[in-house]
């Protein structure tokens, strides 16, 4: 039985159609990132999938319950971490986690319990008692994970987790992320960061315009896009000498600066030692060399014809469903 | 747990949650306890000589007089304070939270409104307590007492439950903000601040078919008088009109909710 499943969802606001027929099949105990740019319709499909909103056509199960004729039990079937940490700044962190217990009928004893174990592990015991409003980002997404799993739920919605975080509150989230999905929890997460759809996702689907445009594992994803190249930046600058030597390797690249020249690889990291030879051999002096693999984000301009990461803020953030 | 149990916890956790949100909250306690003492203490060292008019009920002083009066403004705003939570919680999407449990969402509407209630309570003894501090009496004495802190907890629940119905309609806590001049024009409009006999035209029109008049008039008659059945159960009547009005609202302002996400 697949975890989460959608034949033809649609949504549309009056004559905008946000999500325009999507189809979905995930398997228990996989990570599913969907990844899109602003206004793609991501968030829009995770509250459908969530029951937060009738879809307007097609149909979805979550957990095997549809989401319209049976949205109770696809509620006490899944945990739900939205895009902005939904908490209230004037309740402790305790206070919630509890009142999230309580919201998922879990008896007394037992939610405060689960409580303070789910505390200590996203690291917030000590400040449990501590007004939400007090905390940082990092430990107000930490809590709102630690809420979503008060009852251990199979299935996990997570919409932009990591959205605003320092990369060390993103890689704690990551782990946390890693190590449910390790004890069979389906993960469900909606991304704007390249990078954690890479590393974390089993499957990836690529949503532009209320359609997905493209689906697979990051690897097949890459894959189909093409080569590895290398890139070599060079001590002297001759530029023409050495790409003279790489062409016999593989086709160039354009290149990017008057220092570095790009040659697309067949074999990836085998070839190294096959482009070092020849330039040693040629006399040509070699101050770095990086084998970069394509990106999700050559999959996104592949597949929908712009950059995802067009309003890339320092992050590495593209563009954010709102 | 059997499932009345189980969302009968789902409710008491809510109105706990709303009742200390109020309290850590200064601009929601603000508008139920100290506007309406502020005003009982301006109205009756201003006005209290009118107790001498032709036709003013029969009391022991203004302030006796004037308790349902700050009762009924405590509770009215204690309904409208409930509906701005609850738009401040669908703003930074705190029932996003609430939506996706597996609770009835109705348990969601009545947690905020016996929060409400709670509140009514807490005004109603406020105030009572003032009034024995300050010398007033009443009349029919502990029952009576009870009777009005009963009546002003229900009825902040059903004003509770239209301000719970704009603030899920509109998601906004500008608006329900915004209806607060408003809340008190109803209230002035009705019997809660002097006695309907002594009103002009159309205000006295008005105060006769006024919901809020049976209500103060239910809540005052044991603090001035005594237990009147037909008086409480004419108020009952207007609370149960009010708790319809507020739920009909309600339910249709979810279910406007979930279409429109």
């Amino acid at each position: 039985m697949a975890a989460i499943a959608a034949q033809g969802l649609e949504r549309a606001f009056g004559k905008l159609k946000a999500v325009q027929g999507i189809d979905l099949a995930i398997e228990e105990g996989e990570i599913y990132g969907f990844l899109g740019p602003n206004g793609a319709g991501k968030t829009t499909t995770v509250r459908m999938l969530t029951t937060l909103l009738l879809p307007t056509g097609g149909s979805a199960t979550v957990a095997g319950h549809d989401v319209v004729a049976a949205a109770r039990a696809v509620r006490a079937s899944i945990g739900v971490a939205l895009q902005e940490a939904a908490l209230d700044p004037l309740m402790t962190g305790r206070e919630l986690i509890r009142l999230q217990a309580t919201l998922q009928g879990i008896p007394g004893a037992e939610g405060r319990h689960r409580a303070d174990s789910l505390l200590e592990r996203v690291d917030l015991a000590a400040a449990a008692d501590r007004r939400v409003g007090t905390y940082s980002g990092g430990m107000q997404r930490r809590l709102d994970l630690a809420a979503a799993l008060v009852h251990e739920p199979p299935v996990l919605f997570l919409d932009e987790p990591t959205t605003g975080l320092d990369p060390i509150s993103r890689r704690t989230i990551w782990d946390e992320v890693r190590g449910l999905n390790d004890t069979g929890t389906t993960v469900f997460l909606t991304t704007q960061y390249l990078e954690e759809a890479d590393r974390l996702a089993d499957r990836v689907a690529i949503i532009d315009s209320g359609r997905i445009v493209a689906e697979g594992t990051p690897e097949s994803l890459k894959a189909e896009i093409g080569n590895p190249h290398i890139a070599l930046q060079l001590a002297d600058g001759s530029v023409a000498e050495a790409e003279e030597v790489c062409r016999a390797v593989g086709p160039l690249l354009p290149p990017v600066d008057g220092r570095t020249v790009l040659v697309e690889v067949a074999h990836g990291a085998a070839d190294i030692p096959r482009v070092v030879r020849a330039l040693d051999e040629a006399g040509i002096a070699v101050e770095s060399l990086e084998l970069v693999q394509p990106t999700l984000d050559d999959v996104f301009v592949a597949t929908t014809g712009h950059h995802l990461l067009e309003d890339e803020d320092e992050d590495g953030r593209g563009q954010a469903d709102r | 747990m059997s499932r009345l149990t189980a969302n009968a916890r789902v409710i008491r956790a809510l109105g706990m949650r709303s009742v200390r949100q109020t309290f850590r909250r200064p601009q929601l306690i603000a508008p139920i306890i100290v506007f309406p003492t502020l005003l009982l203490a301006i109205q009756t060292g201003g006005a209290g000589a009118s107790i001498a008019l032709p036709g003013f009920p029969e009391v022991q002083g203004f302030l006796q007089f004037m308790l349902a009066g700050a009762m009924m403004q405590a509770m009215m705003l204690a309904g409208n304070s409930g509906g701005i939570a609850l738009a401040v919680d669908i703003e930074m999407g705190f029932t996003d939270r609430l939506f996706t449990a597996p609770i009835p969402r109705f348990a969601i509407v009545l947690g905020r409104l016996a929060g409400t209630a709670v509140l009514g309570c807490f005004a109603a003894i406020w105030f009572l307590a003032i009034g024995l501090i300050f010398g007033a009496e009443i009349e029919s004495g502990a029952a009576g007492a009870l009777l009005a802190i009963a009546l002003i907890a229900a009825a902040a629940m059903a004003v509770g439950g239209i301000g719970a119905a704009i603030a899920l309609r509109t998601g906004r806590a500008s608006v329900v903000q915004g209806l607060f001049p408003l809340v008190l024009v109803i209230l002035f409009v009705s019997s809660a601040f002097f006695p309907q006999e002594l009103m002009i035209e159309p205000a006295k029109t008005i105060a006769a078919y006024n919901p809020l008049s049976f209500v103060a008039e239910g809540i005052r008659e044991p603090i001035i008088a005594g237990i009147d059945a037909t008086t409480t159960l004419a108020a009952v009547a207007a609370i149960l009109a009010i708790v319809a009005l507020g739920l009909a609202l309600s339910a249709g302002a979810l279910r406007h909710r979930l279409r429109v996400g």
